[in-house]
């Protein structure tokens, strides 16, 4: 119906995460309407990112490539290279957006490192599958002392957390291993709390004096 | 399309979009339902910890062409001690896994919520080692494909004439010497299949761990991977390697 490049175009977008058809052609139709600039940026926005982004050796987070820093080990990424956080402390996340979301809250001054997924033995997703044995052999080699499980609270986030409990019992150091809390999110009204999410905040209490 | 209610038992659940999720459900009037609950990835939903994989549910639905809307849905049991713990979260998707197999989309299907219900119930209330494989023996028993095992599957020679040492869920159940193939059957781990099928169903239940209990979990997990023809992901991760 389309000329082959809009086509393309329109296919190409079309594959990417929640992008359907009519999302698809929107978006080309708006490309091809926009200044020969504006579609050049966007293009060397994705090459740029393509080619200059990688996993950091470390942690797994998104690390821009440096040619004179590699020595042929890989790069790290921006918080494992900061001498200023604390690499004692590890924040364990499942993804590297969640990694973006906790830097936001300005609280976490340690470093992180990122899973690549939660276990889902119906989704084909094991332990093998994630970035587990690099992080157990991360907490002897960097002397790490406390990891902050810090997956999402749902089925698949809750059942990772409890396997590398498991795993950490196994590692000849002492660690101490700890767990986001699950509660109540601020601004929200308790009436409105659902049964589990209840339970859990109640489970999680603290003492206040 | 209209609203319907029904209660369920939430067996999977997919991402969808920014927020969202798709709930695979096991309704007894209903039968399996597909629908989309909005929003429930963001913090402040309110049904988002109630539609968590094996929460068992009262929902009322809207009914759309592809996908069903859920529009609320309340807790309708809460499983105090099955998500603390991985073997028993483990164990209770394996069952989801294999439930969401058998059930059909539109078509009722209250024997088997309710005998999904009591499992669940059953893990976590006292987990033993031998609730998944008797929720697998007795879902074969419901889809028409329950074993024999008073005689051979085969040839049809009874004990004490024949020893009934094998078994194979494609001949029929518990196989004689002369039949045999398929699997090693143990005198023992025939008298537990035997109680699961049996209506000794809570004895089976407490029997403590053991080679035999394991051998159990292993045949009913090949047999209903058989009936199936599908490989069944969730109890593979539970034996051991």
């Amino acid at each position: 119906m389309y000329a082959t490049p809009v086509q393309e175009l329109i296919d190409e977008l079309g594959r990417l995460p929640g992008i359907g058809p009519k999302s698809a052609q929107r978006i080309a139709f708006h490309i091809l309407k926009s200044p020969a600039e504006d579609a050049a940026r966007l293009a060397n926005a994705v090459n740029a990112a393509k080619t200059r982004v990688t996993w950091c050796r470390r942690c797994f987070n998104f690390a821009e490539t440096d040619p004179s820093a590699d020595d042929g080990t890989g790069v790290e990424c921006d918080i494992c290279s900061n001498p200023r956080r604390d690499p004692s402390v590890l924040c364990v996340v499942e993804e590297p957006r969640h990694v973006v979301a906790i830097e936001k809250s300005g609280w976490f001054k340690g470093r992180y490192h990122v899973l690549m997924g939660a276990l889902s033995p119906i989704d084909g997703i094991f332990a093998e599958q994630l970035r587990i044995k690099e992080l157990l052999a991360r907490i002897e080699a960097e002397g790490v002392s406390e990891v902050i499980l810090c997956t999402d609270p749902d089925q698949e986030g809750s059942a990772t957390a409890m396997y590398l409990v498991r795993e950490f019992k196994h590692l000849p150091v002492k660690l101490k291993v700890t767990k986001v809390a699950v509660g109540l999110p601020v601004g929200s009204e308790l009436e409105f709390a659902d049964e589990l999410t209840l339970t859990m905040a109640l489970e999680d209490r603290r003492e206040v004096s | 399309m209209s609203l319907y209610r029904d209660r369920g038992v939430v067996l999977r659940s997919y991402k969808l979009g920014e927020a969202d999720r798709i709930v695979v459900l096991l309704t007894p009037e209903h039968g399996k339902v597909r629908a989309v609950a909005k929003g429930v990835r963001r913090p402040k939903s309110k049904i988002g910890g109630r539609l968590e994989p094996l929460s068992h549910v009262e929902l009322l639905l809207w009914g759309g062409k592809e996908l069903d809307i859920v529009r609320q849905a309340e807790l309708a049991e809460p499983w105090h001690f099955l998500r603390r713990d991985l073997v028993h979260l483990s164990r209770g998707m394996a069952m989801a896994e294999a439930a969401e197999q058998v059930a059909q989309e539109g078509e009722p299907a209250e024997a088997l919520y309710v005998m999904l219900v009591k499992a669940l119930r059953t893990l976590d209330e006292r987990p033993g080692p031998l609730v998944v494989a008797s929720f697998y023996w007795k879902l074969l028993a419901l889809d028409g494909a329950g074993p024999v095992l008073g005689s051979c599957a085969n040839c049809g020679a009874s004990p004490p004439a024949v020893s009934l040492v094998a078994f194979d869920i494609a001949q029929g159940g518990a196989l004689c010497r002369a039949c045999r193939r398929g699997e090693p059957l143990s005198p023992a781990a025939h008298e537990l299949v035997s109680w699961i099928l049996g209506g000794s169903l809570a004895r089976a239940l407490e029997v403590p761990a053991s080679s035999t209990t394991a051998e159990v979990a292993h045949l009913a997990t090949v047999s209903l991977e058989a009936h199936l023809e599908k490989h069944l992901r969730t109890a593979r991760a539970l034996e051991p390697a």
